[in-house]
């Protein structure tokens, strides 16, 4: 049997930029610029064999003290080598800076991921197709998983309702 | 009720139309379950052999709004739902009864939050509210039967003329009533 291959160390020798974190999990994670990031994910899904991006989500840092205010969280798993790898895009709150390059060209799922993540954060992805609410209705203001959305404030569709 | 009779004659039984048209509705109404969440998951075993909601007659559930006349919210309603729901009330062709079913329909239960409506009473009246998450279905029928008393009563049916006075039944040819939630509630507390 031949030794378990280590693809955050391949990673990391091919781009230099990137910086690890510790994510509390047994798996590779990297902080890296958002310009960087199709580079990385075409690398991984064509060298390293990252053919599923199991999940995407995003962190509202605002409370937690760090800079930038938001960080898209990617989560890259293998099929075929049973290996699971996380990328992490820091993101400005400025509303001109708040972007990421869309996965959607690599990545079929990334589609309505980034959708939500654009519904509930506000982060816009660019070349995304559709980049439209996924979970909230149209003519919804605001972004509510951000911690400064106000915990009581509601947006009812029946005027009166709530 | 009663029964007359006098010499020479066969029996009389009196009643009026009202006592006699609720006793006939209250055995057999056609609940429309709106289930959104798990509450709808508990309906299920309300209709169930086990428990057995045919007893009461009111095993018979439709599925469309127009051929049935008791709505049965069981589940969370989000915001973005709560015009579906009152569309499907709308729909509904007097006379009609809603009950509540569950906290989240009752109130939003534990999901205060951005997305989840307070309470269908924001947007639909109420006659039977049962708490519980979800309720047992012990519960369910003795909301039922709570219901069928108020039937019998037929309070909802005297309410009637004045509200055709106030136009708050629908116009024939106009829009679905946004007044329709103005709905005398007798069993509930007003907010």
């Amino acid at each position: 049997m031949t030794e378990p291959r280590n693809a955050g160390k391949l990673l990391q020798e091919k781009f230099s930029y990137l910086k690890e974190f510790d994510l509390a999990t047994p798996f590779p994670g990297f902080f890296l610029p958002g310009d960087n990031l199709v580079e990385v994910a075409r690398y991984l899904k064509e060298e390293l064999s990252f053919d599923l991006l199991a999940d995407l989500s995003c962190i509202d840092a605002s409370e937690l003290e760090r800079t930038p205010r938001f960080e898209v969280l990617y989560n890259f798993y293998s099929l075929k080598e049973r290996d699971r790898l996380f990328l992490k895009v820091g993101v400005d709150e400025a509303e001109k800076k708040c972007r990421v390059p869309s996965l959607c060209p690599l990545y079929a799922t990334a589609n309505w991921y980034e959708r939500e993540v654009w519904d509930m954060f506000g982060v816009r992805f660019d070349g995304h197709p559709y980049l439209k609410r996924i979970l909230m209705y149209e003519g919804f203001e605001g972004h509510p998983l951000r911690k400064d959305y106000d915990i009581c404030h509601r947006q009812p569709l029946i005027p009166g309702a709530d | 009720m009663g029964v007359k009779s006098g010499p020479g004659s066969d029996p009389i039984l009196t009643t009026m139309l009202d006592t006699a048209l609720g006793w006939a509705r209250k055995f057999s109404l056609f609940p429309l379950p709106y289930g959104t969440a798990c509450c709808g998951i508990e309906y299920m075993a309300v209709v169930g052999s086990r428990y057995d909601v045919s007893r009461f007659g009111a095993e018979v559930v439709r599925f469309s709004p127009r051929q049935s006349d008791l709505l049965i919210v069981a589940g969370t309603i989000s915001q973005k739902m709560a015009p579906v729901l009152k569309r499907i009330y709308d729909q509904m062709l007097e006379p009609k009864w809603v009950i509540s079913m569950g906290v989240c329909a009752s109130s939003g239960g534990f999901y205060d939050n951005y997305a989840t409506l307070q309470g269908i009473d924001r947007i639909i009246p109420v006659d039977i509210y049962i708490p519980g998450c979800p309720p047992r279905p012990e519960a369910v029928l003795d909301a039922l039967i709570m219901l069928m008393e108020k039937i019998e009563k037929g309070e909802d049916l005297a309410q009637r003329p004045s509200r055709v006075a106030q136009g708050q039944l629908p116009v024939i040819d106009g829009e679905a009533p946004s007044e329709e939630a103005t709905r005398p509630r007798s069993h509930v507390k007003q907010h």
